[in-house]
């Protein structure tokens, strides 16, 4: 055994260094995207970043800690709202109305979810979808403070008055933040708090037992998912320069229950394979399905929502029904063949 | 006419409304019988029954009741298709999993009637009279006051037939002891489907006479999430209790609507969702259950 | 070092236990035995806190815990094992081990996801405590990178005990230990049991079915039939007390020799 094992330690090491090569060369390909792609590939990746920051929260909340919100996409807008007013009427800087944003959305979060985080399942699920509808509500109905359908807009985040007015430039801060969200996600999935968050997912009663706090973890599982999400949506507000209500619909909060099915539940890697999937996807299907089914002669430009929903619903069932451990596990299969 | 009286006459009117809504409860609180599975497309479920009852009454100018027909027919077709495709497979996997399943196939019916049927209202035929039904000096609508009567005759109905048929039987002893019932014979695989079969016929009448009293959108399922979020207040081991459940969002609909502005009908069963776990965290009726470790 | 005084539990009516007391002395292995349904698991349910029993008391150490939650009791060193087992699918052996160490840490959300130093120390310590105390003494070393659902049911029972040894608890709860084993994994797990208390000088309390273990490693036993205590002593003493034979054996006292 003890020279299976030193034999075996050597490839393990050797493992850790090319990985490390990878994620080195995966960070100068970031950072040198803008310089060689073309700008809407740009746009894309900055959208992409913030899906994945998104998507990292509800997959703390609901892939490790099994806490299934339907309102993620409420709780996105909230951070939306927050910095667009902060910035508005204080006329307050990112690196102030970011950190804010999240907390406002994990407060509010707090508000919807605290109730429901005494007891299981089912009444969390209701309290987010309640969410998700009182606050689209709200950012309709509360004419004097959110311009309701209309909306509000927001100027472009500066740093020491270096305006990030181009898909370039936000790029470079989505690209950072969605990068420590996801170190921070992994360093906390990795220590005693996320293997507190996987025992109250799996088996509640035992985690008691074992010392884990339950109410307080899922507390902290639901106000971390949120922040992340408000975080996000600070960025959206930054990234479109404008907030409005039509963003932040059931459908969003769909998106990424998708892309957190579709990455696999529990796992860093999945929510970004996910969110990448997902972001990705409606530009697949306007670039390859619309031009083929024009051909034919349908219109599929007119549809897309539609479409849109029945392609996420059919991704959320088949990852459920046939690999539930979603893309990182086939990632994980493919690169074990590769390595073979 | 005094406040009280105005008052009673909008509840009066909500509770009618209500009658549906405890029709859409039944189809849900089966399933969970059944199964322990949260279904979450009844929704879209009782929507597309709609579409159905106008693609043959009126694409197929089959006339109403023909229609009707080939509407509850599709519909426990389409029931019975999500049960054997997405939800037995699905056996012996985390709630949450299942409830997550229910929403994806929300979101693929919502899809398709959008891509079938687009977004714009629809006018299906008459079946309901419109002559109002006076209750004393109270004043109902007349399709509301039939609706309900419609609704009220089928849940009697089918709750008498859960409680004496051999099937209903057998439902509620896979719903008291899956186990158990097993063990003597019943098929529980089989009376999940057939509490998918009963979800699907009340979706189907609930959707036609939610379309007849309204108009036919693809939002018309919106509704059963409302459903969906005062049945666990109600509690879901009686089927007594959910039915009320069903009659509170009627009524509670109609006495928003007499304060506020309309728009806050869609929420407001949610913000007394969260009153009520804020203060009960169990849900009205709900018993903290012990748990076997 | 765990002392239960006169227990009182009922549920709607039916007695699960009624005037049960019982006594871990520090450092001993102590047994309660029974027949099915003689209120074993409520006793464990009540002593980790899941029961609130109508009356009596739980002290551990000294310490009256009876008004505690099952997580506070785990902070004040009590750990156990269940029954039907509790591990979790989603996480390797080691991670499954470390979660046992909860209580031992301090990072909270924010030192764990900034990576402080705290967090880097403690998770490291933890897991060169783990490897070398545990992994290596419950002989885990082979599967300790697995799921744990693709393991052996004797292996996975070895790996509850693991979870629930590493806080180094003042209490170990075992509740039925080698229930479905086979025989050479019934005396591996005496053996490790006899290993927890003579190496770690930890207090093993554990309830049992199996009459043949629980006589061969207990230090004490004590007897429950229908929710009541019946005798208590030695494993020696227990053996010739006829209540028992008669409670627990239905008068045939060849079945106590033939499986001791």
């Amino acid at each position: 055994m003890s020279a299976a094992e030193t034999t075996s330690l050597a490839p393990a090491a050797k493992g850790k260094i090319m990985q490390r090569i990878w994620l080195i060369v995966l960070l100068v390909a970031l950072l040198a995207l803008p310089q060689v792609a073309p700008g809407h590939w740009v746009y894309f990746a900055g959208l992409l970043g913030i899906n994945i920051i998104a998507t990292q929260g509800l997959n703390l909340m609901m892939g490790y800690a099994g806490l299934l919100s339907l309102g993620h996409a409420a709780f996105v807008g909230v951070g939306a709202y927050t910095a667009a007013l902060l910035q508005i009427h204080l006329g307050l800087p990112f690196w102030i109305t970011l950190p804010a944003a999240g907390i406002m959305s994990a407060l509010v979060g707090a508000v919807f979810g605290l109730p429901s985080l005494r007891i299981r399942g089912l009444y969390l699920i209701i309290a987010t979808l309640a969410a998700q509808f009182i606050l689209h509500f709200i950012f309709v109905g509360w004419q004097s403070v959110t311009n309701g359908d209309v909306g509000l807009t927001v100027a472009a985040a500066s740093i020491f008055g270096y305006p990030l007015n181009n898909e370039v430039r936000i790029y470079y801060l989505i690209l950072v933040v969605a990068i420590l969200a996801t170190i921070f996600a992994r360093n906390v999935v990795r220590s005693r708090v996320g293997r507190a968050f996987v025992a109250i997912r799996e088996r509640d009663l035992t985690a008691q037992v074992l010392g884990v706090e339950t109410i307080r973890y899922k507390f902290i599982a639901f106000a971390l998912g949120s922040f992340y999400a408000g975080v996000a949506g600070a960025l959206l507000a930054y990234f479109n320069r404008y907030v409005n209500p039509e963003q932040f619909t059931l459908l969003l909060s769909v998106f990424f229950l998708s892309a957190v099915i579709v990455g696999g539940m529990g796992s860093i890697l999945g929510a970004i394979l996910g969110a990448t999937f997902m972001t990705l996807l409606p530009e697949i299907l306007r670039e390859g399905l619309i031009p083929l089914a024009g051909m034919i002669g349908f219109d599929l430009s007119a549809v897309m929502t539609p479409l849109r929903e029945v392609v996420f619903g059919l991704l959320i069932v088949g990852f459920l029904l046939l690999e539930p451990r979603g893309l990182a596990q086939l990632w994980k299969r493919a690169k074990r063949k590769f390595s073979r | 006419m005094s406040p009280l009286q105005l008052f009673i006459e909008y509840s009066v009117v909500g509770i009618a409304a209500g009658g549906v809504y405890a029709l859409i409860a039944l189809g849900i609180i089966v399933i969970f019988k059944a199964s322990h599975t949260f279904n979450f497309a009844m929704g879209e479920m009782m929507m597309l029954s709609a579409y159905f009852f106008y693609a043959a009454s009126v694409t197929f100018a089959l006339g109403p009741w023909l229609g009707l027909g080939v509407a509850l027919l599709s519909s426990v077709v389409v029931g019975l298709i999500i049960e054997r495709v997405a939800i037995r497979p699905m056996l012996g996997r985390p709630f949450i999993a299942v409830v997550m399943v229910t929403f994806g196939i929300g979101a693929i019916i919502r899809g398709i009637v959008g891509l079938v049927w687009g977004p714009n209202e629809l006018q299906i035929p008459a079946i309901l009279a419109r002559t109002p039904v006076m209750l004393g000096d109270i004043f109902v609508p007349g399709r509301t006051a039939r609706a309900f009567a419609i609704a009220v005759v089928i849940v009697v109905g089918l709750i008498l037939y859960l409680r004496y048929s051999r099937a209903g039987v057998a439902l509620r002893a896979a719903a008291a002891d899956a186990v158990t019932a097993y063990s003597m014979g019943i098929d529980v695989r089989r009376i999940v489907a057939f509490s998918w079969v009963i979800a699907a016929i009340t979706g189907c009448i609930s959707g036609v006479l939610m379309a007849s009293v309204n108009t036919l959108t693809p939002h018309l399922g919106v509704v059963a999430m409302n459903v969906l979020a005062v049945i666990i207040l109600g509690g879901l081991n009686s089927i007594g209790g959910v039915l009320v459940a069903g009659l509170i969002i009627g009524w509670l609909e109609a006495v928003t609507g007499m304060f506020l502005p309309t728009s806050f009908r869609e929420i407001t069963p949610y913000i007394l969702t969260l009153i009520v776990l804020l203060i009960r965290p169990n849900g009205l009726f709900g018993a903290r259950q012990v748990e076997r470790i | 070092m765990l002392r239960v005084e006169n227990v009182q539990l009922s549920f709607g009516g039916v007695h699960a236990l009624s005037g049960v007391s019982v006594h871990a002395k520090k450092g001993e292995i102590t047994s309660v035995i029974g027949p099915n349904g003689a209120g074993k698991t409520s006793l464990f349910n009540v002593i980790s806190g899941f029961y609130k029993p109508q009356s009596g008391t739980v002290m551990l150490d000294g310490e009256d815990v009876s008004s505690l939650k099952p997580h506070a009791r785990a902070y004040r060193g009590m750990s156990r094992t269940f029954q039907n087992i509790a591990l979790f699918h989603g996480m390797t052996v080691l991670d499954n081990i470390k979660l046992g160490a909860h209580t031992n840490l301090r990072s909270g959300v924010l030192s764990a996801g900034f990576g402080l130093s705290l967090t880097r120390r403690e998770e490291d310590e933890l897991d060169q405590r783990v490897r070398r105390d545990v992994v290596e003494a419950l002989e885990l070393d082979t599967v300790q990178n697995h799921y744990v659902e693709d393991l052996a049911y004797g292996l996975q029972k070895r790996i509850e005990l693991a979870r629930a040894l590493v806080m180094k608890p003042k209490i170990l709860l075992l509740d039925e230990p080698v229930a479905g084993m086979n025989r050479e994994e019934k005396q591996e797990m005496g053996r490790f049991v006899r290993g927890v208390r003579d190496n770690w000088n930890t207090t093993v309390l554990l309830i049992e079915h199996d009459m043949g273990m629980v006589m061969k490693i207990s230090d004490h036993v004590a007897v429950l039939s229908f929710g009541k205590p019946i005798a208590s002593g030695t494993p020696d003493e227990v053996r010739a007390n006829p209540a028992v034979i008669k409670a627990y054996l239905g008068a045939s006292d060849d079945a106590v020799t033939e499986k001791a």
